[in-house]
């Protein structure tokens, strides 16, 4: 074979390769796109996961109400102050129950424990409680449960006032 | 008919065999039991496909459908059930009896990657079959698991969410599991245990056994592969059935109550081939128990047949007679120490309680797996030293250390937690 030919294989071998990567990319693209639609659409729903908790008054400072299907807490703190708590556990994702006679929330698998703001009281749990975003209008409570808001401890401004 | 039986089964296996290869305690006969669980798997698999729906509000109820008005339907989930789990088993079993037999060197070191990939691959069909069920141990199982990735710094909370399809396990996870299960990953493992097995043809069929200062080729006798070895694998294959039906027959497979999100059954664990990992996070920054040191360990597997070893030591169980022994040491520190790092772990302060100061990572991660790397180093010095060992048979008790260590936390994760996942003896859960 003649050396002429040599940079001709070379270049058209390069484009096969560079043509064959492109055509993984493109199919890459297109399987999770395919597959991403679904996700899309379950969290594009307007007004999801906002439930009305009720009137202001029906929560009493220092109590906790347990909301099933928005799978959340809300909490009246002593002074009056609203917060709303994911119910699933930092560590490893267990569901709380609120035990309203030590005033926490007692993880069953491996023991963390939550004071009524969501603050870690024990261990291994690594960071606060997930929040809800909370708003009062016109005295009525109400609470967004479609993205859970992240946080290492409780600080006073993630309290909703009256 | 018994001439194209023969002449087909040929085009697959080898027409001649060493005798030696054909000792049964060479190799237990283990990668041929993994082959006929997996093909009970598929069987079974494919008939359940048939009759279970994929969707949290359906699920529970067909699988109850299976097992109540399904004529052997208990009896076939109860198959693919055991035949899973004892899957996993004999697959690191099998694992085990390659690393032992030092059956990683030359031509089988592709192989043993290959083998490392199947094994992930039936963990992750493992991992993919325990939520379809919908019953409380899988739904809290998975989210456990499905948690622990959340802990991956950087894209833990991503590969979470792509996982469960969403940030909570629903409709989307079912479908998402159910997919990898039946059609993924069976596929993905089919191709690459063909390559498997054609690398094990490759290299001249399973690793020969010597005797000491005989020459690996010169004076290998052969017999034929039928009837002398189909004869034996045939006879492994049969008992092992009926071995699995006999168990599926007696225990079937557990079904707990359906999936409550609400409640959360106490303890909640992992399933049992990952409650070692599960006993870590118990001891370790979680960075350190789900990250760092299960990416080591991978590191540590995927090398083995890369390292640089004094010499090709291979066919033989514990290479010689010294690595017996030092394997034997090696087990037996590890059989010491381990419950012992459980206990002052449980019952006294750890590090973290000395340095009230530091950070977790570094008061509960980097210091003691500091420390345990350490120890593992200074190990490796004493017991090459004492035994004046070659690299091979010290690299080969530092992974029998290891193993057994591993194997004791997911004993105790699986007989001594009890509920708060405080220490329990197995009587008491």
């Amino acid at each position: 074979m003649a050396d002429v030919d040599k940079p001709r294989r070379n270049f058209l071998s390069r484009i096969v390769w560079a043509l064959g990567s492109l055509a993984v990319l493109e199919a890459g693209w297109i399987a999770a796109s395919f597959v991403g639609a679904r996700r899309r659409k379950a969290s594009t729903g307007e007004g999801e996961g906002v439930h009305v908790a009720g009137p202001v008054e029906q929560f009493e400072a220092g109590t906790v109400t347990a909301f099933r299907e928005g799978e959340f807490y809300l909490a009246r703190l002593k002074d009056g102050g609203f917060l709303a708590l994911h119910r699933k556990c930092t560590h490893l994702g267990c569901t709380v129950p609120w035990v309203p006679d030590e005033q926490r929330f007692a993880c069953p698998c491996h023991a963390s424990a939550f004071d009524i703001r969501g603050d870690v009281l024990n261990a291994p749990a690594p960071r606060a409680l997930d929040l809800f975003p909370v708003r009062i209008e016109n005295g009525i409570v109400i609470v967004d449960t479609s993205t859970p808001i992240r946080r290492a401890a409780f600080e006073a401004q993630q309290v909703t006032r009256v | 008919m018994r001439v194209v039986a023969n002449s087909l089964i040929l085009h697959v296996r080898p027409a001649r065999v060493p005798a030696k290869a054909l000792r049964y305690t060479h190799t237990f006969g283990l990668g041929g039991m993994a082959l006929v669980l997996f093909l009970m798997l598929i069987s079974t698999g494919v008939l359940m496909v048939f009759v279970y729906e994929p969707s949290p509000e359906r699920a529970y109820q067909s699988i109850l459908f299976m097992q109540q008005e399904t004529l052997f339907g208990r009896l076939i989930r109860g198959i693919h059930y055991w035949s899973a789990n004892l899957l996993i088993g004999v697959a690191v079993l099998h694992m085990l009896r390659v690393f032992l037999t030092g059956a990683f060197h030359g031509p089988r070191q592709s192989n043993w990657t290959i083998g490392l990939s199947v094994l992930f691959l039936i963990l992750l069909s493992g991992f993919t079959g325990y939520l379809l069920p919908w019953d409380q141990i899988s739904y809290w199982a998975i989210t456990i698991c499905t948690e622990m990735m959340g802990y991956l710094p950087g894209f833990g909370q991503t590969l979470q969410r792509v996982i469960l399809g969403g940030t909570e396990i629903g409709s989307a996870t079912v479908i998402n599991f159910y997919a990898l299960h039946t059609i993924v990953v069976p596929f993905l493992l089919a191709m690459l245990m063909t390559w498997h097995f054609w690398r094990v043809r490759l290299a001249g069929g399973v690793v020969v056994p010597r005797d000491p200062g005989d020459d690996s080729s010169a004076g290998t006798d052969y017999v034929p592969f039928i009837p002398d070895l189909l004869v034996r694998e045939t006879a492994v294959a049969l008992i092992l059935i009926a071995f699995v039906l006999v168990v599926a027959m007696v225990f079937g497979a557990p079904l707990g109550e359906p999936a409550n999100p609400g409640v959360s059954p106490n303890p909640a664990k992992a399933p049992w081939y990952f409650l070692g990992f599960q006993e870590l996070l118990l001891h370790f920054h979680p960075l350190f128990a789900v990250f760092i040191i299960p990416l080591l360990v991978a590191i540590a597997l995927l090398g083995v047949p890369h390292l640089r070893y004094d010499a090709d030591l291979s066919g033989n169980w514990f290479l010689s007679a010294k690595g017996r022994r030092m394997a034997a040491v090696a087990a037996g520190t590890a059989l010491l120490l381990t419950p012992l790092w459980i206990l002052v772990d449980e019952f006294f302060v750890g590090p973290a309680g000395w340095l009230p100061g530091a950070a977790p990572v570094i008061s509960n991660g980097l210091l003691p797996c500091g420390a345990l790397a350490a120890g593992a180093v200074a190990f490796y010095m004493l017991l090459k030293k004492y035994f004046s060992a070659s690299k091979n048979e010290t690299v080969q008790a530092l992974f029998v250390l290891f193993l057994v260590g591993f194997a004791l936390l997911t004993i105790t994760g699986v007989w001594f937690r009890g509920e708060g996942m405080a220490l329990v003896w197995p009587w008491q859960m």
